[in-house]
């Protein structure tokens, strides 16, 4: 097996991606697609401003509205944000504890085609019949009352790319656990190393309620259960608790990792080691344990009595104490630090008084009395967007930014950089400051429009005119990528010049199979060690050059995911067409026959020989 | 790396060793299987019993409670080393587990 | 790894599920996918309590009208004894004993079968009572429940036998040991969910 790179023409390419169970490929497949996500949320969310531009407005019809608000959140949650994250700890996260791969490569890539395929089939109820429109959340007593099959896609779509993230989950949980780098302790490992693994224990146990909840509505709306009917018994709380017993911890499994992307830019950019590492990493797990005890503060109002909510409350505002403590600790990792202002720090730098409103916001919500007044106005809706975009989205355009050049081997451009961060942080605080103001004015959160005299006009004018900033930032961003591409041109190594972990000091572009020999691990931030004492290498080694190991591609994982999506669409029309059972039919014997195939023929992998490595040069691909 | 395996040819007296541990083991788990079928038929004659439901309902579910360690321990080797990580998130689960078990008990009529 | 190393009952480690680090990770994968499980069962059970006997007015179908004890104690025996028997399976796979692992693998099948075969007359017998899955709220939810415990059974049985299919010819090797093993893993899982049926479904059902 030589791994001398040669040019492929695309078919080549567009196989060779299809069957990758490389993990720095899948990161790409992740970004692409996420990227793509993120274009079509943000597309929605302008419509939504635009519709709230001004009063009694008719740009789009009020069940269009729906279907547009239930498909942004959805869309920026499940298809943007968590894979986006997804992207940058599989470019990251290996190579930051010195693994040459994830434990399951091919779960790897099986978990990615499955958030591909439901991605695509949410995305196609557009285009059959409409979208699915009760919401994000989709009560059970608005979503089974939808006519349509809205409701069935969102429900379908989110089953098939919900096991493709459990199935992530898991994969870096056993990937940290089991494949770190001789010397690499728990308490050295990188935070954002950390922060991915607790996301991922978050997942492991968020995600099975979400996919009970979501077969719940399937049965419900396509073969005649009765979970959430009240005539029949039924009880649509049910929905609710179960969605929010995994609503809640998702929002952490978005957050954090964006937390840790902050604490690698702080800590690299401060040149500085990160203050207060060990409570860094405690408030990370306090944080992961906390968010699994408050899901019932979305609540307070649906009646669980005075005793519930009190308890809710209380641990809500909990939290708030190991977040203030990781808060303190970025700033004290700036104090005193000799910082660069590069676009990542910007955005780090943005994201601290961003997310402090967002949490303070939280904490005032977190009172249940309080929470009465507040519940379904626009702020709530300005605080959401206040820790999701002010934190989770900061943190991706950071992390795209910080970490382009590590997947790319070139460097996106800074001054185009700073200029998406302004026209973005601006926009953003433009567009979602004055929602607070318009929630205490009492404006209801998901109306479609309002009316002249209810004195809303001025606040969402201002608020829709500062959601074409943010979008202008995109667009520079987007024009940026596209020209970094065009000129292509490398950096090599630590293009940063401040590189802290281990993935900063591998050589560029990455060798496929990431590192030559394996890394001996000497302390917390292991390659500023090895600068600080002269090593150009940039590593120890643990081990002298042997063979290697390696995974086979796959297309299997991508017929797996695309038998449930075939499957899906039999399952969508269940008893109103002929074909309905045969097609779900279909479709899953084309998955289990993938698995039987995967269970049937051996998969060893291959070895890169001693000599091949030793010709090669500088480990090129 | 970690993928080559180490072969070790065990010597005769460490092999008649391992034997007889294996077997040992094995009668243990005999054993767990009997207090398991026991423990079965307590709950199965409590119940058909008709004692009072306050008895018999804490008494059964600690019964299953019991089984359900034994399955662990024993039939699954959790008492074995190197099953730390594996009950750390086992344990996780169950917590969680649990707690949405008395939320839908507790409140979600309304 | 190499599939032609050829062991011996001497060489064969002692734990053979976990001497490579593909083994490693599929056993500790596999974990952490059951604690993921747990939590399934929980909100499914989670479920169940709070639906239990509830229907439209009027509902005829009780718990305590509906259940049977004695097909529900044949059913846990045959399942508890299944438990046993791949205990013995994963015995003789430490001791390197294919041949007796194949037999005692084949014993769990059957017995699980046994175990499925009950189910699916228990399941036709209600549904013929009436207690369709689409009756009531209770029913829909007792269906969802205990059918999926009889899915997991059926994904169970399908696996273990497409394993030993694999590997008839073959023998042991450092690659389909830890496929064996967390098969077996699997199945005890499906016991200990089991006993949760059970107690909280039939026994605590029959109590009211």
């Amino acid at each position: 097996m030589s791994s001398i790179a040669q040019k492929k023409g695309f078919g080549a390419t567009l196989w060779d991606y299809l069957t990758t169970v490389d993990h720095k490929k899948i990161a790409i497949l992740y970004l692409i697609t996420g990227g793509f996500f993120f274009i079509v949320g943000g597309i929605e969310a302008m419509l939504i401003r635009i519709q709230l531009l001004k009063p009694d407005n008719d740009f789009v019809a009020a069940g269009l509205y729906n279907e547009i608000i239930t498909m942004h959140g959805t869309t920026m949650i499940f298809l943007a944000a968590m894979p986006l994250l997804f992207g940058f700890m599989n470019a990251a996260v290996p190579l930051q504890i010195g693994a040459r791969d994830v434990a399951f490569p091919f779960l790897n890539s099986l978990g990615f085609w499955m958030f591909f395929f439901g991605g695509i089939f949410l995305n196609l109820s557009w285009f059959l019949g409409g979208a699915p429109d009760a919401g994000w959340t989709s009560y059970a007593s608005l979503a089974i009352s939808s006519p349509g099959h809205g409701i069935d896609f969102y429900a379908l779509g989110l089953q098939i790319s919900g096991g493709g993230t459990l199935i992530a989950g898991i994969n870096f949980l056993v990937t940290i656990i089991n494949m770190r780098a001789p010397g690499m302790t728990y308490m050295r490992m990188p935070l954002f190393t950390w922060t991915t693994f607790v996301a991922s224990a978050l997942i492991l146990f968020a995600f099975p309620p979400l996919t009970v909840g979501l077969f719940l509505m399937i049965f419900d709306r396509m073969f005649g259960a009765n979970f959430f009917d009240h005539t029949m018994g039924g009880n649509t709380i049910i929905w609710e608790h179960l969605f929010w017993i995994f609503g809640h911890p998702e929002v952490y499994i978005l957050i954090l990792p964006a937390f840790g992307i902050f604490s690698e830019i702080f800590s690299t950019f401060s040149r500085k080691r990160l203050f207060g590492y060990s409570a860094m990493v405690f408030a990370t797990v306090l944080i992961g344990f906390l968010g699994f005890m408050v899901w019932a503060h979305h609540m307070f109002t649906t009646g669980m009595g005075a005793t519930a909510n009190a308890i809710f409350a209380v641990a809500t505002m909990a939290i708030a104490v190991p977040t203030g403590v990781k808060i303190f600790n970025w700033l004290l990792t700036m104090w005193g630090g000799s910082i660069k202002f590069t676009t990542p720090m910007l955005y780090a730098v943005g994201f601290i008084p961003s997310f402090v409103a967002g949490g303070v916001t939280g904490v005032m919500q977190a009172s249940a009395p309080l929470d009465y007044q507040l519940h379904d106005s626009y702020f709530i809706v300005a605080h959401f967007h206040y820790v999701i975009v002010g934190g989770v989205v900061l943190g991706l355009l950071a992390g795209l930014h910080y970490y382009w050049p590590l997947m790319f081997n070139t460097m996106l451009n800074e001054a185009m950089g700073k200029i998406t961060f302004w026209l973005f942080f601006l926009g953003f605080h433009l567009t979602f400051f004055i929602q607070h103001f318009l929630g205490l004015l009492g404006m209801p959160r998901r109306v479609f429009t309002y009316g002249e005299d209810q004195g809303w006009d001025l606040f969402n004018a201002i608020s829709s005119y500062g959601a074409i900033f943010m979008a202008a930032g995109v667009i520079v961003l987007v024009v940026n990528i596209v020209m970094t591409i065009a000129k292509n041109v490398p950096v090599g190594r630590d293009p940063w010049g401040d590189g802290r972990t281990l993935e900063w000091a591998i050589p560029q572009p990455v060798p496929f199979y990431n590192f030559k020999q394996i890394p001996l691990v000497r302390g917390l931030d292991t390659y500023w060690i090895e600068k600080q004492e002269g090593n150009v290498e940039g590593m120890t080694y643990a081990e002298p050059i042997g063979d290697i190991h390696m995974p086979n591609n796959s297309i299997i994982p991508f017929i797996m995911s695309l038998g449930l999506f075939v499957g899906a669409f039999g399952a969508l029309y269940n008893g109103e067409q002929p074909w309905a059972i045969p097609v779900l039919g279909l479709g899953l014997i084309i998955t289990f026959a993938a698995m039987a195939t995967r269970s049937l023929k051996d998969d060893l992998g291959y070895h890169i020989h001693k000599e091949d490595l030793l010709n090669e040069k500088g480990g090129k691909h | 790396m970690a993928h080559d395996v180490h072969t070790h040819v065990k010597s005769n007296i460490e092999f008649e060793y391992a034997r007889r541990r294996a077997a040992n083991e094995m009668r243990g788990q005999v054993t767990t299987f009997a207090i398991m079928i026991f423990l079965t038929l307590i709950a199965f004659t409590m119940v058909l019993a008709g004692f009072s439901a306050y008895l018999v309902i804490p008494f059964i579910l600690l019964l299953a409670a019991i089984q359900v360690v034994l399955q662990l321990y024993y039939f699954m080797h959790m008492s074995h080393k190197g099953h730390e990580t594996a009950s750390l998130f086992l344990y996780s689960g169950a917590l969680i587990a649990a707690i949405t078990v008395l939320t839908f008990l507790t409140i979600v009529w309304w | 790894m190499d599939l032609n190393t050829k062991y011996t009952p001497h060489s064969w480690p002692d734990h053979p599920e976990s001497a490579t680090l593909e083994g490693k990770n599929k056993f500790l994968g596999f974990w952490l996918f059951l604690g993921g499980e747990t939590v399934l069962f929980a909100s499914l059970f989670a479920t169940y309590l709070a639906l239990k006997n509830r229907g439209p007015s009027g509902m005829e179908f009780t718990t305590q009208e509906l259940f049977e004890l004695p097909l529900v104690f044949i059913m846990t025996m045959l399942l508890l004894t299944s438990s046993l028997t791949s205990v013995y399976a994963m015995y003789h796979m430490k001791n390197y004993n294919f041949k007796a692992m194949q037999a005692w693998l084949a014993v769990t099948v059957l017995l699980g079968a046994a175990f499925l075969g009950f189910e699916i007359y228990e399941f036709y017998h209600y549904v013929h009572l009436g207690f369709t899955y689409d009756q009531s709220a209770f029913s829909s939810a007792f269906f969802t429940l205990v059918g999926t415990h009889g899915l997991h059974v059926l994904i169970g049985l399908g696996w273990i036998t497409l394993l030993m299919l694999r590997n008839t010819k073959r023998g042991f090797n450092l690659y389909n040991a830890p496929k064996f093993y967390v098969a077996s893993l699997y199945w005890h899982f499906i016991d200990v969910v089991w006993v949760f049926i059970f107690t909280v479904v039939y026994l605590m059902g029959v109590i009211g």
